[in-house]
């Protein structure tokens, strides 16, 4: 924080109040840790599923592609169905958008397994395929013939995502964001699936002489990561908008990699540095609207700070101690 | 000896008081080495005893925590690696250290100059490695990759890439781990021809004779301290075994006569190509019965990783029939041979045998991590596997803190007594041994033989593949040796067939006397 104050600083801002309106402006009131809350909900399940992937060695950098893919699977469930109770169309919608994820991260799996065709490069190609469909769908065979814009007609009642509180926007998704980041780290180290996982990342030779599927375990990997990422769109639509459009997400399948990288590939932590990229985002929004702070700037703050975790967290483990 | 330096202190490298641990671990305490310039000096000492951690320090890996280096007659303070390399410190590590996707030459060149000089200098480097691989006759080419070559490959490799950065003082440590005795005389050999050309020469071994043969001067470390340093002449191998596991080695292990019984592993016309889709096995057959240890001698790189791997399921068969106690296992997956009674040690322990940054707990459930009693319902279960671990380590005295310390940490002995305790523990009708010994000291040798000859005796089938004739001959009840992925011939272990091995090794199928060390400079 002190290095971006004087970066700040450098560029002709009062470097420390800028820091102190980020901070105590996110805080401010009720309504804002709501909505820090509510933007950490996408964060914490992208970031906890591409800890798996990483985990297991799959560079998966497609959630932003696996949430889109996730959206549209949503939608076009919560559109469908009149009559059915919220109890089921609820739960219905949201396993659409973690099947649409999971497909979508899927096929990059299997060009991997299949082809050895690079998953960072397959992910970053999907992604592309994933927002230009979205933009097709909206534009044309889902769109709303009612409306003006490009939007989908808009999810049914009964397919709404209860609000956690009333009167704010947060959605009980962030229930279930924590208690599926805890799941993923029982997963991951405390169950024998999670085991292969890791040793499928770390060292593929020993995992066949143990007798693991590898190609299995990869495809497991990336379908987990893609299935979070395709459930983060889910709630986003089902969450907060109610409706499909062509940029629901700002960048979150990107960020969550951040988030993972920054939890040290632990999903567990994955609910903190979520948060914590929750915060940066709204501190950034806010600094950009109280003092001017190009965007830009805010960003290579959001940097350094990744940077800096990142690489203690690095040194740490090539100093070798158990901590 | 020549002096030609010009300074007061007879030696070349003094490493005075070196204290250093990891957290509340001590791994130096106090060690005191001094090296003369011009001599090979052997630095013995138990597993874990610090002698690579001692070397890690000298090359700038690790930085001690206290304690004076003194090297050409001036304080010595290095920061890193290539720091030590510009000082003329040249480290073979007991591990490798190689890219595995790159070439000899592109290993050696790595993270030297800026590329595009590279690329001009390519075949000046080509050349270097070439000539420098004919001079001392070790078989490198440069273009190879490294994840093509034998493990005995990787080492020539090694070796010719500290000579490539041209060093004064080269450090092999266990450099003769992996190597037959045809190779390790050849390099024994060039150990003096690099003396003579005025280097300086550490090396660490645990084979007492080698050391005995080529060594000036003996170091024994014991307790992550130097105890005793001596000339070669004043000492022999059994005061230096005394000193470094304090008590009596056995040097040969008593042991009964064999019983045979049923055939438990047999292999019949077994062929298979290896990675690069070149033959590797060539109408292998053979036998292993419950009660006997079969021994596999030949050169690496003869198609012995081939054999491991097929019998294991990690290689396709191409023909030919394997069976495990009459079931016909030719072409099932790994998973289902693991359900056999069948256990495993892998020739490379870290390229398949462990994980290293999990712990020794994790690693000791490898095969196991999905069943009864390791995992319940799909949850591992940590308190059983820590007190399996525990009795792993007990039992096979690995050092280590505890079964929480990551594998990564320990010794490399220790990591292949882990190995082998947790393969032993799977209580295997049948025990398919890769370089078995490979690191491991005198003393631990000696318990692992002799638990070797109890499975034996307990009516296991052993196959024991091995570069190591030593090892061989003290345990095994018949010898078949291969050469270019077929079986030569079938030797009764008796000390006095080692010739005839050793002459089958090199491809001759019967024994004319005379014709010892063909063509080998
Ligand atoms: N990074 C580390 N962290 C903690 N302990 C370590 C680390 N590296 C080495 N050790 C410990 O230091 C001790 C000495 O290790 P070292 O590798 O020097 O043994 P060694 O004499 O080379 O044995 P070997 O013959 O088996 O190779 C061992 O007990 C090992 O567990
Ligand atoms: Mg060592």
């Amino acid at each position: 924080m002190g290095f971006g104050a004087v970066l700040l600083e450098l560029n002709g801002y009062q470097g420390m109040d800028v820091i102190n309106v980020m901070i105590i402006g996110v805080f401010q009131d009720f309504r804002s840790i709501t909505e820090i809350l509510l933007k950490s909900i996408p964060l914490i399940l992208i970031g906890a599923g591409l800890c798996v992937a990483f985990r297991c060695n799959m560079w998966n950098i497609g959630a932003e592609g696996q949430l889109y893919a996730g959206a549209v699977a949503a939608t076009l469930v919560g559109v469908s169905f009149p009559g059915l109770t919220s109890w089921i169309y609820v739960p219905l919608v949201l396993i659409a958008g973690a099947l649409g994820g999971a497909f979508w991260g899927g096929i990059a799996g299997y060009l991997k397994v299949r082809f050895q065709a690079s998953e960072i490069v397959t992910t970053i190609m999907l992604n592309y395929i994933a927002l230009i469909a979205t933009s097709w769908l909206v534009t044309g065979p889902m769109k709303d013939t009612k409306a003006a814009y490009p939007q989908s007609a808009r999810l049914l009642r009964e397919a709404w995502v209860p609000d956690l509180i009333s009167g704010a926007r947060l959605h009980i998704g962030i229930l279930i964001a924590i208690a599926l980041a805890l799941v993923l780290y029982v997963y991951l180290y405390r169950s024998s699936a999670g085991y292969a996982v890791r040793v499928v990342g770390i060292n593929p030779h020993a995992a066949r002489y143990a007798g693991m599927n590898t190609g299995r375990n990869m495809m497991i990997a990336i379908c987990i990561s893609g299935g979070m990422a395709g459930l983060a769109g889910a709630f986003e639509i089902a969450g907060v908008t109610h409706r499909l459009y062509q940029n629901i997400s700002p960048g979150y399948g990107f960020e969550g990699i951040a988030v993972a990288l920054l939890a040290g590939n632990n999903p567990m932590y994955a609910i903190f540095s979520g948060g914590l990229f929750a915060v940066l985002r709204s501190g950034s929004e806010l600094m950009q609207i109280s003092s001017q702070v190009p965007q830009v700037l805010v960003s290579i703050i959001q940097g350094i700070v990744i940077l800096s975790v990142v690489t203690f967290g690095a040194l740490r483990f090539f100093s070798r101690r158990r901590g | 000896m020549t002096d030609d330096k010009p300074m007061n202190s007879p030696y070349l490298l003094q490493m005075k008081e070196i204290y250093k641990s990891f957290g509340p671990v001590t791994v130096s305490a106090g060690v005191t080495l001094e090296v003369k310039p011009g001599e090979i000096h052997a630095l013995l000492g138990e597993n874990g005893a610090g002698k690579s951690v001692l070397m890690s320090i000298l090359c700038g890996i690790l930085k001690p925590d206290s304690g004076s280096i003194h090297y050409k007659g001036a304080p010595l303070n290095i920061g890193s690696p290539r720091e030590a390399i510009r000082h003329g410190i040249g480290m073979v590590h007991q591990h490798f250290m190689l890219v595995p996707n790159l070439t000899v030459a592109e290993n050696y060149v790595l993270g030297q100059g800026t590329p595009l000089r590279l690329i001009n200098d390519m075949k000046a480097v080509h050349q270097r490695i070439t000539a420098l691989s004919d001079r001392y006759g070790l078989d490198v080419r440069p273009d190879a990759v490294i994840e093509d070559l034998s493990v005995g490959e990787q080492q020539r490799v090694e070796i010719l890439k500290v000579l490539f950065h041209g060093t004064d003082l080269l450090i092999l440590d266990e450099p003769t781990a992996v190597l037959t005795p045809q190779e390790t005389d050849r390099l024994l050999d060039l150990m003096r021809d690099l003396v003579a050309d005025g280097k300086t020469v550490i090396f660490i071994s645990h084979k007492l004779d080698e050391v005995m043969r080529v060594s000036d001067q003996i170091s024994v470390m014991r307790d992550f301290k130097v105890v005793h340093t001596t000339a070669v002449t004043d000492t022999n191998p059994r005061e230096l075994a005394r000193l470094m596991v304090g008590r009596d080695v056995l040097m040969e292990l008593p042991r009964g006569s064999a019983n045979p019984g049923q055939v438990v592993l047999s292999v019949d016309g077994l062929s298979c190509r290896n990675d690069l889709g070149l033959p590797a096995l060539k109408g292998v057959s053979f036998s292993v019965k419950a009660g006997e240890i079969v021994g596999i001698a030949g050169v690496s790189g003869n198609g012995q990783t081939e054999l491991s791997l097929a019998i294991s399921g990690l290689l396709p068969i191409d023909a030919g029939k394997v069976s495990l106690e009459g079931k016909d296992i030719t072409g099932l997956s790994p998973a289902e041979i693991n359900q056999l009674s069948f256990a495993h040690v892998p020739e490379d322990r870290h390229k398949m045998g462990v994980l290293l940054p999990f712990t020794l707990a994790e690693n000791a459930i490898l095969h196991r991590y999905n069943q009864s009693p390791f995992a319940k319902k799909g949850l591992l279960q940590r308190g059983v596997t820590a007190s399996f671990a525990r009795d792993l380590i007990k039992r096979f005295r690995v050092k280590t803190p505890d079964e929480e310390e990551f594998l990564a940490n320990l010794s490399g002995g220790n990591q292949q007594k882990l190995v082998v305790a947790r393969e032993l523990a799977r209580d295997p009708n049948f025990i398919l041994v890769s370089q078995l010994t490979r690191g491991i000291d005198i003393g631990a040798i000696e318990f692992i033989l002799q638990e070797m000859l109890k499975q034996r005796d307990a009516g296991r089938a052993i196959l024991l593949i091995s570069t190591e004739l030593e090892e061989l001959f003290t345990v095994c009840d018949r010898i078949l040796v291969m050469f270019h992925g077929e079986i030569l011939g079938e030797v009764p272990a008796d000390r006095s067939r080692l010739e005839e091995v050793g002459l089958m090794m090199a491809g001759q199928r019967s024994a004319p006397a005379a014709a010892m060390e063909p063509a080998l400079t």
